[in-house]
């Protein structure tokens, strides 16, 4: 008997790791499915304006003073941490360069991302897991309507329309924000600030970081759908499913921010394969 | 009425589990059109289930769901959907949409489905509200400013919408007064006269006495061995009141019976 405790242990903790697997498993080929059923929705018809058009309000413009403040504080967080590294090389003129490459293709993209993963993810799982717990998503298959089609397709189109949007407003306020702490406060030149960007700062750059914007924009849509439509067990499963949407977004922009740059860097080397040309 | 007329909706040896738990093992069931079949047994017993099931909102476990004799698996999702338009639905929260006002609420079905304009279906939507007892004044308000009552009131127009031909209710007094209790069985009853199907799912005895043409009672199957049937009675509401059998009559007669007893065993 003493020699099996440890084996009954092992086993358990074994056990526990391929449950955690499975579930992990499950659940990316669930919304792998569930993003399937989305797709081929998407191309029966768009959604009505009555429908579609307070949704992007909801998903636009009530975001866009959080997305403004994001934007704002990024770009003078970018001018404070980089002005003394700059200064020990002399090379102050040159921020704005830096801080528009990083808030472009980087931060602008994925803090935005995240903040919105946060306020539209969270609110949509919440109101689909509110719509599922008090039988309405019932109520929608009773009166014809399919849920996916009514409720998920319009929210995709949406994310995809209004998340580049507010990261377009989020990459310029942090730009401005930049420039203006920089040369406001840290005394750096406003025309060397703003030919360092010209120089050094393409289309590219730019158009990378709206790109993964879409991408962003889809995957807040989805998850917040599928956890809204997976949640059970009364309030405490809506806000369950609230958190799970925030949790499982944000990772998942992480993980696909990686890829996603991977992906961006060779490209761009395959379409121009001297270096030198960006710069 | 006549069961020799194939019926408007039938279960055949269905059965039907959430993960482990079984909630209906083997049931048989048949609703001829015209008739009210009123569905009682414990809370947690598989009837509002059962009614999902015959509304296809439910896929069985195992067994077939039948309309008009038809299978409904044998039926796409888009077919499942179309005929499920015959079917009017009463949720025992009235799940009414929460963003919409009550004229949206009732006027969803008619605008997904139909091609009526504007004010055709502002007109049906009245004409509904008016028939459960709402006037048009309702039409601004948000279900959150509604009461029970009312809100199943608004549910049952929702419902009545699209005129279908069989109405399912799940409990549609619980949670009510007794004035508004007997309001939504007039209501009920009133529907049936129309030439429509109604399946009632209740605890409410009341509404049995005043609607059921058919009554079955389901059994908890935690509670019953392996052998037993689910469904413990079917019959007429007067053979229901006349049942001495243990089960029936103590539900019936609302008394608790053995349960007090393992209650002052634990």
């Amino acid at each position: 008997m003493p020699m099996s405790a440890p084996v009954q242990s092992r086993e358990s903790f074994v056990h526990q790791i391929g449950r955690a697997v499975t579930s992990v498993v499950q659940l990316i080929g669930d919304i792998g499915l569930f993003s399937i059923c989305l797709f081929s929705k998407l191309f029966r018809g768009l959604p009505s304006a009555r429908v579609f058009v307070p949704l992007c309000f909801q998903i636009g413009v009530r975001s866009v003073s959080v997305i403004m403040i994001t934007g704002g504080f990024i770009g003078m967080v970018m001018a404070v941490q980089s002005y003394n590294q700059f200064r020990l090389m002399h090379m102050e003129n040159r921020m704005g360069a830096m801080i528009t490459l990083s808030i472009v293709t980087e931060l602008g993209p994925v803090l935005a991302a995240t903040m919105l993963s946060g306020r539209i993810g969270s609110a949509i799982a919440a109101e689909l897991g509110t719509m599922k717990v008090t039988e309405q998503l019932e109520a929608l298959r009773a009166l014809g309507a399919n849920p996916v089609q009514y409720l998920v397709v319009p929210r995709l189109l949406a994310c995809l329309l209004m998340i580049p949007l507010l990261t377009a407003v989020a990459d310029a306020t942090g730009i401005l924000s930049g420039w203006l702490f920089s040369t406001e406060a840290l005394g750096i030149n406003s025309f060397h600030y703003w030919h360092h960007v010209n120089q050094f700062i393409t289309a590219w750059d730019l158009l990378s970081g709206l790109t993964k914007s879409i991408f962003f924009g889809a995957i807040i849509a989805i998850i917040a759908c599928h956890r809204g439509f997976n949640s059970e067990g009364g309030a405490e499963g809506v806000g369950r499913a609230a958190t799970e949407a925030f949790v499982y977004s944000f990772v998942t922009i992480l993980v696909l921010d990686f890829f996603l740059g991977v992906f961006s860097n060779n490209l761009y080397y395959l379409i121009w394969p001297n270096p030198l040309v960006s710069g | 009425m006549n069961s020799l007329t194939t019926p408007i909706l039938e279960l055949r040896h269905v059965s039907r589990q959430f993960g482990t738990q079984h909630v209906l093992r083997d049931i048989s069931l048949a609703v001829h059109p015209g008739e009210t079949l009123v569905i009682i047994g414990e809370s947690g017993c598989g009837k509002s289930v059962t009614m999902k099931l015959l509304m296809a909102l439910l896929k069985p476990t195992s067994g077939e769901v039948l309309w008009n004799g038809n299978p409904v698996q044998q039926l796409n999702e888009r077919e499942i959907s179309t005929r499920r338009l015959k079917y009017g639905y009463l949720f025992q929260g009235a799940a009414l949409f929460d963003s919409m006002n009550v004229f949206e609420n009732v006027a969803f079905g008619l605008r997904q489905n139909t091609n009526l304009k504007e004010d055709q279906i502002l007109d049906i939507v009245v004409q509904r509200l008016h028939e459960v007892g709402l006037s048009e004044d309702v039409c601004g308000k948000k279900p959150a400013e509604l009461s029970g009552g009312m809100k199943k009131r608004v549910g049952l127009a929702r419902a009545l919408a699209l005129d279908p031909r069989v109405m399912f209710f799940d409990e549609p007094t619980t949670g009510l007064d007794p004035i508004m209790s007997d309001v939504i069985n007039e209501l009920i009853f009133r529907t049936g006269q129309r030439d429509v199907t109604n399946v009632v799912v209740t605890h409410d005895m009341r509404t049995v006495e005043r609607i059921a043409d058919k009554v079955i009672m389901f059994f908890p199957l935690a509670r019953l061995d392996d052998h037993q049937e689910q469904i413990i009675f079917r019959g007429t509401k007067d053979e229901l009141f006349a049942c001495e059998e243990t089960q029936v009559s103590q539900f019936v007669r609302g008394e608790a019976g053995a349960r007090i007893e393992e209650l002052h065993a634990a």
